[in-house]
């Protein structure tokens, strides 16, 4: 029974942390069609915010759930503003503009941190469930992220602003010839999924530490929920996490860790073979 | 450039690629002959790449599987058979089957672009968190440990054919990598200009028209996609016998190495490609000595600028500027000809310099 319960809140931090790391890439690739390359580095400068926030004496929950968003979504408007809007429409381009910038934010970062490994520790400490113990942060990292999409959710169905994002994903041009900025749009949007993913990067700070190079291990994981997820932002990454995420630690739970990344990257290619519009692209289509 | 100025450039390139190839070990320092190697072995990769994105429009992001699959199936079979001849062989037969499979899975399934780059990327993934999961006694092919992270150090040099006694020198295997380069590149441009390849190109161009005037673009894209695959395995056999075989071969920065060479050396072309990757190998080794400068920031910033100023790429940008000087037929400006293949890779880096100006006007 205990094992059970065990199982079963793994897999939902397992789906939590997937989702969370992809969200920041779902906002992006759903409302403009970016694929955002260099998603990985927003989650590593997130990461990053949070630690110098720290030793500067914020408040840890001040400077994950603020700072690093804020930080980050800057980076990311001045990231649109700068190399993206040039891009629009080509889809190959984009992804290898934000390949170069992921580089070049590594190249930045190990320059500036060092190629060192640093870490804050994770507050609230442990909890035992029977014979088993674990950590209150990763529970508390799944109300968070609950928290997150039901936000999203909430801010694109009942907001103006929502409606407006929504309106510029349909029909670019409609909405330009009703009086929208769509380049306004736009911009937002992608300082709205940089900040996301810097706040993604700030909440794993402590589970994970912080590399320059950690969002390697992210980016490609993020890209394939994202991708298998379909067009719909919020519905396709709660699904292709959801399953993705379960086949990961299930497979995990049953072989080895390395066997249940492979079954994820594996389950990806079948989905994406089967289903190659994504989840969304069959079932939930008028899902947000 | 007319049919008869092409022939005339191939053959010139032809010559001047040999004459290259033959003078540079007596040139360079062992050590630099070796790197030298890895460069061309690299540009065969690159190659292969050209090939199957810039003629065959696949955007394959995983070539780095093919190239990892070719250095150790290579390995394994030279430690096993303790004779490389065969394992040359296996190691372009192994990833060519794999990449038919992966097309087959992929083609039939009409999967396209950016779906194709996510699964041939998680294909690579996969072999990378593999083949690093296999430390450890338990994960041996017959004599060759895998090695896990570590990889196979010990990977053995290629020897004659059939004749075990004499393995080849370092100079040997320049001669046979810069000699396989010039092949594959002529052999590239033999098969763009057949029934085939102009086929393949065409459903490049355009898919649905190919496709409705009767022609199954599922095989030839598969039949491009294999060569590919083939080309890359070799590419991969003679990086393992300059270094040795390991997990990074099938890592992240391989693969996005190469299609950076592509993207600044030139979608379309084969030649920019190959140029491409040595030139920017040789810059980033060199900037990398700098202290304090690391050179993923100078990949990076490459990228950026190709993509924002000269998105075609440097050769097929030299390609507009040089018909704009041939209009006037007074300015004769030294625009580097096409047709000059493994010039060796000294020549390589001139050739790059007039990219910021192309980039300006096109």
């Amino acid at each position: 029974m205990d094992l059970a319960v065990v199982v079963l809140l793994q897999v939902l931090a397992a789906v939590a942390s997937l989702a969370l790391i992809s969200v920041g890439l779902a906002v992006i690739f759903g409302m403009m069609r970016v694929i955002n390359l260099a998603h990985g580095e927003f989650i590593m400068l997130g990461g990053y915010a949070v630690i110098y926030a720290t030793r500067w004496g914020i408040n840890l929950w001040v400077a994950m759930l603020i700072v690093a968003p804020l930080f980050v979504g800057l980076v990311g408007v001045i990231v649109e503003r700068s190399v993206i809007r040039f891009l629009y429409g080509r889809m190959i381009d984009t992804m290898l503009a934000t390949w170069g910038l992921s580089l070049l934010l590594i190249g930045a970062a190990t320059m500036i941190f060092g190629n060192t490994t640093t870490g804050v520790s994770a507050p609230l400490g442990g909890v035992s469930i029977g014979q088993y113990q674990t950590s209150i942060y990763e529970l508390v990292l799944i109300v968070i992220v609950a928290v997150i999409l039901i936000g999203m959710m909430a801010i694109l169905r009942l907001t103006k602003l929502g409606l407006i994002a929504r309106a510029t994903m349909q029909n670019p041009a409609m909405a330009a010839s009703l009086g929208i900025s769509t380049s306004k749009v736009y911009s937002v949007t992608f300082g709205a999924g940089a900040a996301l993913s810097g706040m993604a990067g700030a909440l794993i700070a402590p589970l994970s530490g912080v590399l320059p190079t950690m969002g390697v291990a992210y980016v490609a994981k993020a890209f394939i929920t994202v991708i298998s997820g379909g067009a719909a932002i919020i519905t396709g990454t709660l699904s292709a996490s959801g399953l993705l995420g379960t086949l990961n630690t299930l497979a995990t739970f049953v072989a080895t860790p390395v066997i249940g990344e492979v079954a994820l990257l594996f389950a990806a290619i079948v989905l994406l073979r089967v289903l190659p519009q994504g989840i969304t692209g069959k079932f939930f289509r008028r899902a947000l | 450039m007319s049919p008869r100025g092409r022939t005339v450039a191939s053959v010139i390139g032809f010559v001047v690629s040999v004459a290259a190839i033959f003078v540079l070990p007596h040139w360079l320092e062992l050590f630099t002959l070796i790197n030298a190697t890895i460069y061309v072995s690299m540009a065969i990769m690159t190659l292969s790449l050209a090939l199957i994105w810039g003629y065959g429009g696949i955007l394959c992001f995983g070539q780095a599987a093919f190239f990892g699959l070719g250095g150790y199936t290579y390995a394994v079979c030279a430690i096993n058979f303790g004779d490389s001849t065969w394992a040359v062989v296996l190691a372009m037969v192994v990833p060519a089957l794999f990449a038919a499979l992966l097309g087959y899975f992929v083609f039939w399934g009409r999967i396209g672009d950016v779906y194709l780059g996510v699964i041939t990327l998680t294909m690579t993934l996969i072999f990378f968190k593999l083949f690093n999961a296999t430390a450890g006694d338990a994960y041996k092919i017959g004599s060759a440990a895998l090695g896990g992270f570590n990889g196979i150090p010990s990977t053995p040099p290629l020897n004659l054919p059939w004749d075990v006694g004499t393995a080849l020198a370092p100079e040997d295997i320049w001669y046979i990598a810069a000699g396989l380069l010039v092949l594959f590149y002529f052999g590239s441009r033999w098969l763009l200009s057949t029934s085939f390849g102009r086929v393949v190109i065409s459903i490049r161009e355009n898919e649905r028209r190919t496709e409705l005037l009767g022609y199954d673009i599922r095989r030839y894209k598969l039949g491009i996609f294999t060569i590919g695959g083939a080309m890359a395995g070799m590419a991969g056999i003679l990086f393992a016998n300059c270094v040795f075989v390991s997990p990074t071969m099938f890592s992240l920065f391989y693969n996005a190495q190469v299609i950076i060479w592509v993207t600044v050396g030139g979608i379309g072309t084969l030649l920019g490609p190959i140029f491409g990757s040595i030139a920017l190998q040789m810059i980033v080794a060199e900037l990398g000595t700098i202290d304090g400068l690391d050179p993923n920031l100078i990949l990076g910033a490459i990228l950026i600028l190709f993509v924002l100023l000269v998105p075609k790429g440097v050769l097929p940008s030299l390609r507009v500027l040089w018909e704009r000087f041939r209009k006037p037929p007074a300015v004769v400006e030294a625009s580097p000809p096409t047709g000059r293949p493994a010039a060796g890779a000294q020549k390589a880096t001139p050739s790059q310099q007039p990219a910021a100006d192309a980039g300006g006007r096109s």
